[in-house]
């Protein structure tokens, strides 16, 4: 069968199982976007493309699948850098089909010319340029491969215009067809070190399980919950992990690190032993590296190994999934004589080990003395904190819910309860503003059976709101919950603590732009919600709209601010918890 | 390019032998990963192999500036490296081709051609008052040739940066990092 290089493309993309691709066409692209008017893949036309690269991360971090974007060459092309980004820091499969120049006019600065492959080699896990038609089911192949083996993460196919015109012979390659001679993915965990991980854990008197967003990745919380049922261990769930393991259970003490609760963070460091799951000891987590964690044995479980020993020394180093190696951990465990009660077979090994209980008593204490808090008056300015808990508590439990970055982002991950992976869509290593509105429309496309909620800040919805219209026209209903204190929050946080209440370039007013007037003129229905007592009818009334975007504008307290805090560079044990209750948030 | 005598035998270089594939920008991917990481490069030569799938690099990494095995690891990760191997300078065979013009009138012109001479080099271009001559060795060995040279006055000089295989005797001590778990 002869088909055009842009034929074979898409016929490539069905093959993968695609079923919904991003993005934008323009005129290096046009060709590939022909074939698409007779595809069965949905085609959801973004108005920017960073918005594409969001949406396509957002799908696949609620599905597990890879989420596709499509951009013309240029401007496109690199419009679409900021998500490849955002994707590398946050290991997520993004594939990324770009537009390119014909080979002929390539190194003339031709119109829309630009060198992505060469601008993105640093921010995807590898990238094509396809030069012959030929190549082009065999690249997409390995593409997808790439982007979805190991550690996941973006990659980029740049494919010339004279390419995708040209006519070629169909065949879809075999995994052994792929030309990928030096890509090698992490085979089963050796059993010696696993062995010696289960023996650490069984040793430890104050074991924590550090778990990061690779537990999610890998799918592995069902395995995760039975190593904590074995072991016993307390649980921490870094920004990538919420929801990897609930936060209803006892044994779960919330988020880590600069933003995480008291206890989260202050187990660590008194811990004997941290069991690092998909997690890698980003300076968010650690604080001053020095001083983190500083009575810790580690066992560092991860599928990519440049992350061992990168930041801190392991004394048990395992490359592996982590589906694998917490279900291989589970299994020593129990050949020393774990079992699932948490109890330990007479005789055995594990009925030796030390008794966990002045552990989990003092966490418990730390928790009763520690725990997150704010307050809500009547009648007193509205607090963000109490936006997140009331939307959580009206809307069902498997909402999955998308942020964008900074303080409405950290209000999220401390007050939203998770009860599972999959059901929070956040930019954590890239920290990209603007995220939350593409990626919740992203996420609603991919599982359409759930309500998708973006808690959003004000100046990041500023900074993608436009993808409102993709969803409105496309019937996409997201719900958008704008915590609109009317300044870049966390940088004012910042500038009030640490630079002398010297206020530079933050302040962006509540009333410019009219959020609801806009939400409107973008299709949406909107509400203004401006006192404590309008919070849970408006939210009850935003849930029940299911046939168009909604938006809420909370006039928030601009003074609050997000704590528990560790300033940047400090050690973990400097933990700042705010103003004393009843002292108000100013 | 050029070496200082501090290399050879110095703790802070390592050699590494990586195997790529050969196909276009693979080596500004290897490059861009060194900048980005700040990984420092002390020389890099690039050559084709027996394979025409594949080239060689051969690259001497400052240790200085990050952990050996953690400049490994991300250099295995990109998709066109196939084999790293690291070759501990004791059991590599190491060599080195130096060009270089030097003024050489007169009797001068004897001089020069009887010290390259000594390390087995040649005078491979004569002119009226200069020499070009090409040595290979060792580094060290270039570094005392480039030494002996420099009072003639050297007008130009180019060193290639070092190429490595492993010593016959001592094939068994390389270590195939790519293939080695934690």
């Amino acid at each position: 069968m002869e088909l055009t290089g842009a034929q074979a493309l898409i016929k490539s993309l069905e093959m993968e199982g695609v079923e919904v691709v991003f993005g934008l066409p323009g005129g290096a692209i046009l060709p590939v976007y022909d074939p698409l008017l007779d595809s069965s893949i949905r085609h959801v036309l973004v108005r920017h493309e960073q918005g594409a690269g969001h949406a396509a991360e957002g799908y696949a971090q609620v599905t597990g699948r890879p989420g596709v974007a499509m951009v013309t060459s240029g401007p496109g092309a690199t419009n679409i850098v900021t998500p490849l980004m955002d994707a590398m820091m946050d290991s997520v499969p993004l594939v990324v089909v770009s537009g390119q120049v014909p080979t002929t006019a390539i190194g003339t600065d031709a119109f829309q010319e630009t060198a992505i492959t060469s601008i993105t080699m640093g921010i995807t896990k590898h990238n094509w340029l396809v030069t012959d038609p030929a190549d082009l089911p065999r690249v997409v192949a390995e593409a997808f491969h790439v982007a979805t083996s190991g550690r996941p993460g973006p990659v980029l196919v740049d494919v010339p215009k004279d390419v995708s015109n040209a006519r070629t012979s169909w065949y879809w390659p075999s995994a052994d067809d792929l030309d990928l001679p030096g890509y090698r993915l992490p085979r089963a965990p050796e059993p010696g070190l696993v062995r010696r991980a289960a023996e650490l854990l069984l040793g430890a008197e104050r074991p924590v399980l550090y778990v990061g967003g690779g537990v999610i990745k890998a799918e592995a919380s069902e395995a995760l919950r039975r190593l904590v049922d074995l072991s016993g261990a307390p649980v921490v769930t870094t920004l990538m992990a919420r929801g990897a393991f609930p936060d209803d259970d006892p044994r779960c003490l919330g988020m880590p690190g600069m933003h995480g609760t008291w206890t989260a963070t202050t187990a660590m460091q008194r811990a004997d032993l941290l069991v690092a799951l998909g997690s890698r000891f980003d300076d968010r987590v650690t604080g001053k590296v020095a001083t983190f964690a500083p009575g810790a044995k580690v066992v560092h479980v991860d599928v990519d190994p440049a992350e061992i020993g990168k930041v801190r020394r392991a004394d048990v180093g395992i490359v592996a999934d982590c589906k694998v190696a917490i279900e291989a951990l589970c299994e020593a465990l129990e050949e020393l004589g774990s079992t699932p009660e948490g109890r330990a077979r007479p005789g055995t090994p594990a009925a030796s080990r030390p008794d966990l209980g002045p552990w989990h008593a003092q966490l418990a204490k730390w928790r009763q003395a520690h725990p997150l808090r704010y307050e809500q008056t009547q009648g007193g300015p509205l607090k963000p904190q109490f936006v997140v808990e009331t939307l959580r508590e009206l809307s069902p439990p498997d909402t999955v819910v998308v942020t964008g970055v900074g303080q409405h982002q950290m209000w999220a991950s401390q007050y939203w309860r998770f009860a599972e992976p999959r059901t929070w869509v956040t930019s954590g290593g890239a920290g990209t503003m603007g995220f939350a509105v593409p990626a919740a429309l992203g996420a609603k496309v991919g599982r359409p059976d759930r309500t998708v909620w973006a808690i959003d800040g004000d100046g990041c919805f500023q900074m993608t709101a436009q993808e409102l219209v993709t969803a409105t026209a496309e019937r996409i209903p997201v719900k958008v919950a704008i915590l609109n204190n009317a300044y870049l929050g966390m940088v004012r946080q910042w500038q009030e603590l640490f630079y002398e209440e010297r206020y530079s370039e933050v302040y962006l007013s509540p009333d410019l732009p009219d959020y609801v007037q806009w939400a409107e003129a973008m299709g949406c229905r909107a509400f203004r919600v401006e006192s404590p007592e309008e919070v849970a009818p408006t939210i009850e009334k935003a849930n029940e709209i299911d046939d168009r975007p909604v938006v809420i504008d909370f006039r928030t307290d601009a003074f609050e601010k997000v704590y528990p805090m560790v300033p940047a560079g400090a050690s973990n044990d400097e933990i700042i918890e705010g103003p004393a209750q009843g002292e108000g948030g100013r | 390019m050029s070496t200082s005598a501090t290399v050879h035998g110095g703790s802070r270089h390592h050699i590494l032998s990586v195997l790529v594939e050969n196909k276009a920008g693979v080596l500004a991917r290897v490059a861009s990963l060194f900048s980005r990481r700040g990984y420092n490069i002390f020389s890099l030569a690039v050559a084709p192999t027996d394979d025409e799938r594949f080239s060689r690099l051969t690259i001497v990494v400052d240790v200085e500036s990050a952990p050996l095995e953690q400049i490994i690891r991300q250099l295995d990760k990109l998709v066109n490296v196939v084999q790293i191997s690291e070759l501990a300078p004791e059991a590599a065979i190491e060599r080195e081709l130096l060009l270089a013009t030097v003024r050489a009138e007169g009797p001068a012109r004897v001089e020069v051609a009887t010290l390259v001479a000594i390390f087995q080099g040649s005078v491979i271009d004569v002119g009226p008052d200069q020499v070009t001559v090409a040595v290979t060795g060792t580094p060290e060995a270039l570094d005392s040739a480039e030494d002996l040279l420099r009072p003639f006055g050297i007008v130009e000089l180019q060193r290639t940066g070092r190429v490595a295989l492993p010593r016959l005797g001592a094939r068994r001590r390389l270590t195939p990092v790519a293939d080695r778990s934690a």
